[in-house]
């Protein structure tokens, strides 16, 4: 399987620090040169990293609080942290206008269904990240919790994990700055690992019966 | 008063009454299946027991002393009179199979209490309106809380519960029919409000028939975050299930860490050091003043007022800042308070801390009730909107503050005080409509008896000594014990993987929670784990009464009175 899905931490594949090298410094003196003969700026980038850009500095979540993780996410968002000077304040009711569903709290067997179905409403590009212990896999309620999904990457894949029970704001904030670095570095089209595919088509899409 | 009930049901049943029993303050009272409806009845009429606390069930089939009879299951009805302040618990036993009188018509609390009952312990209840799951999902098999419940058993839920059927729509039609002009099923809009919507605060699911903008029918369905608290609380040592009661109301953990200790040490009937005492108030009164500030503001947000937001959540981080964190360690779940006393004692400079946050809590109070009080559009979203009357809030099984707003003074801080609630000079807060406005109003002004409380506690000073009960049984041994004897480890040891022998026998623990009345129904079997735990949660009564009281009103309504109710979806589904 082509590994598409890299870890933020990592350089993405074909990642040549020398050739990056010889391009900054041809880029940089060409500028010199252009400056001089042209009073108009100007920035030389590739298509692929404004875009990246631009989608780093304007994630903006689905409203989905489930449990206590929510309550923290609240927190960050309010004027302590302020989750909007990462560009990610801007909540939005609907998952059609979201980029990232922040899985905050506990998936239950009876919620797993409903947050595949918001996954699938979201547009691509889109990112998830697992808040908390009972997202990254049932957390205190692993062993005995007869009606908990162990961990939401059964159901959608998962960009970044905050562990935590629940995360501090400051570790979401954190979590959402290694979202960005991996949307910064991010190249092709994402693919879904297979064991996240075979799970995820478990759930059955349904569609809405017409007229209600 | 308790007693008094007891001795008249003994002489208005006589022989029907099949045992009476009194352990731990509580008195119970066994009846046949078949006298159940008879026993309510009388206790609604003639004893003045206004409200159906809960429904508890329990499995018996291993339990020590009744596990070998041919009744597997048992269901305790708590039932509490207001007017005579008295309660009594009524148990029925039952076979497998055998079904139990509903209550439902004698009261609108037993309906989704029973529901409960069924759903996990799978007791039929005859003649009951809307018998289904309510916790776990419509396609779950077995019943989860039945000791033979394979746990390892995952079942997910594919396609969602319909909750409003063709033949409601058609009910609501023909309803409509006589007012206007006529009216065919398909005018009605079916609108389905969650799990995940902006309004919910959590997840839960409304699903509403509406008439143009007004709602003429409406149904509830919860279980979204049903965490299997109560099977977590069998399989765990009494002092390993604390940290789960964090996760029941998050919002107010440190009132759940207090009231489960308190029902634990009813039953090892131990006494709190008095620093433990004054310390557990503060606390709990800073987590009410939490609690009430997030729900106020957060109810405030859904009807249009942000600023209000940032001015209450300011100064919540800052008492989770300057207080809650340097005192347990975390933010939400704190864990800090043990059974038979503290886990730890408070950080030098707790006072001052305290002090300053309440300082910044009244400064909030006036900017934020300035900015309402005698704001229009607040008063025209919230006057008048969702109004209770005092005999339909205890109906429904309403306590706290959603209860006193009806004008009814009923706090258990008062009426049957614990940590010597006593001794502190408070007002009840009440109001008088029982609507939206009265119920965030009540909610402000306890903020500040709130912080009344904590003052003449911080006034009288911490009064010095142990801050956990000095018994070996209970209390984990110091550290320095613990490393230098073998006494000490072999103490340690024993705490830690057997936990604390709570006597055989069974209680209900109770208190004044930031929504209401929090209780634990506890049953020991005299091992180290509990044999059957039972929340009972406020929100969980108040949020059945939710679906009637939107009938008639519009969506926007809807979203003002469910703020105003303060759902906590870990303390409803648990």
């Amino acid at each position: 399987m082509k590994k598409d899905y890299v870890e933020s931490t990592t350089p993405p594949e074909g990642y040549d620090p020398q050739r990056e090298q010889m391009l900054d410094f041809k880029v940089e003196e060409d500028l010199d040169k252009l400056c001089e003969t042209d009073s108009k700026n100007f920035i030389l980038t590739t298509v692929d990293e404004l875009f990246n850009w631009a989608r780093l500095s304007s994630v903006w979540p689905v409203t989905f609080g489930l449990a206590c993780c929510a309550i923290e996410m609240m927190a960050a968002s309010a004027t302590r942290y302020d989750i909007d000077r990462f560009g990610a304040g801007a909540f939005r009711a609907t998952p059609r206008q979201a980029d990232l569903m922040i899985v905050s709290g506990t998936v239950t067997a009876k919620m797993a269904s409903r947050l595949k179905r918001i996954y699938d409403q979201m547009p691509e590009p889109k990112w998830v990240v697992a808040m908390g212990s009972c997202a990254i896999g049932g957390g205190p309620y692993f062993k005995y919790g007869y009606h908990v999904v162990k961990g939401v990457d059964f159901i959608v894949p998962v960009d970044v994990y905050i562990p935590g029970c629940p995360p501090r704001p400051e570790v979401l904030l954190d979590g959402l700055m290694r979202l960005q670095d991996k949307i910064r570095g991010r190249k092709g089209k994402f693919v879904q690992p297979k064991w996240v595919q075979d799970y995820a088509s478990k759930i059955p899409y349904v569609k809405p019966e017409k007229g209600r | 008063m308790s007693q008094k009930l007891v001795a008249n049901l003994k002489s208005a049943f006589g022989e029907r009454l099949l045992g009476a029993s009194s352990a731990h303050g509580d008195e119970v009272v066994v009846v046949g299946r078949e006298d159940l409806l008879e026993v309510a009845r009388h206790l609604r009429d003639r004893e003045s027991c206004e409200m159906l606390l809960d429904v508890a069930g329990v499995d018996l089939s291993e339990h020590p002393s009744l596990g070998g009879s041919a009744d597997r299951f048992e269901v305790n009805y708590l039932f509490r009179s207001l007017a005579n302040r008295s309660r009594v618990r009524v148990k029925v036993r039952v076979e497998e199979g055998q079904d139990v009188p509903s209550l439902s018509g004698l009261y609108n609390s037993a309906n989704w209490a029973e529901r409960e009952t069924w759903d996990l312990y799978g007791v039929p209840f005859r003649d009951h309106p809307d018998l289904r799951r309510i916790l776990c999902h419509h396609e779950f098999e077995g019943h989860a809380l039945r000791k033979d419940y394979p746990i390892e058993q995952g079942q997910f839920c594919t396609v969602p519960e319909k909750l409003i059927q063709d033949h409601d729509i058609e009910r609501a039609a023909g309803r409509a029919d006589s007012a206007a002009e006529e009216l065919h099923p398909s005018d009605l809009l079916t609108v389905n409000i969650g799990p995940s919507h902006p309004a919910t605060h959590g997840a839960l699911r409304l699903e509403c028939l509406l008439d143009g903008e007004i709602i003429v029918d409406a149904k509830a369905e919860i279980g979204y975050l049903h965490r299997c608290f109560e099977k977590e609380a069998e399989d765990h040592t009494w002092a390993q299930v604390m940290p789960y009661t964090d996760r029941l109301n998050y919002v107010s953990a440190m009132l759940n860490n207090v009231i489960y200790s308190h029902a634990v040490e009813k039953m090892l009937g131990v006494e709190v050091p008095p620093r433990a005492r004054v310390v557990r108030v503060i606390v709990s009164e800073l987590s009410r003043i939490i609690d009430h500030l997030v729900c106020v503001c957060a109810n405030l947000v859904d009807i249009g007022a942000l600023t209000n937001y940032w001015y209450f959540y300011n100064v919540r981080e800052s008492i989770y800042y300057d207080v809650i964190e340097p005192l347990c360690g975390s933010r939400l779940t704190t864990n800090y308070s043990r059974i038979g006393g503290l886990a730890h004692d408070v950080f030098e400079g707790f006072e001052q801390a305290v002090e300053r946050n309440l300082e910044k809590l009244a400064t909030a109070i006036t900017e934020v009730t300035g900015l309402i009080a005698r704001n229009r559009i607040f008063l025209d979203r919230t006057v008048g909107v969702g109004p209770m009357t005092t005999a339909q809030a205890l109906d429904w099984g309403f306590t706290g503050p959603c209860l006193r707003a009806t004008g009814c003074d009923y706090d258990i801080r008062k009426d049957a005080p614990y940590l010597g609630y006593e001794t502190y000079d408070f007002d009840i807060v009440v109001g008088t409509a029982g609507d939206t406005r009265d119920r965030i109003m009540c909610r402000v002004e306890e903020m500040t008896q709130s912080a009344r409380i904590i003052r003449q506690a911080l006034q009288r000073g911490l009064p010095t000594g142990p801050i956990v009960v000095d018994d070996p049984a209970i209390s984990l041994p110091p550290k320095e014990q613990v490393y230098g004897s073998i006494e000490g480890v072999m103490n340690q040891f024993k705490l830690i993987m057997e936990g604390t022998k709570v006597p055989a026998g069974e209680a209900y623990g109770f208190g004044e929670g930031a929504n209401g009345e929090l209780g634990f129904f506890c049953v020991s079997d005299g091992s180290g784990q509990p044999y059957r735990m039972k929340v009972r949660p406020p929100c969980f009564p108040i949020f059945s009464a939710y679906p009637e009281m939107v009938k008639g009103l519009m969506i926007p309504d809807a979203v003002a009175i469910l703020g105003s109710i303060n759902i906590i979806a870990g303390e409803l589904d648990r």
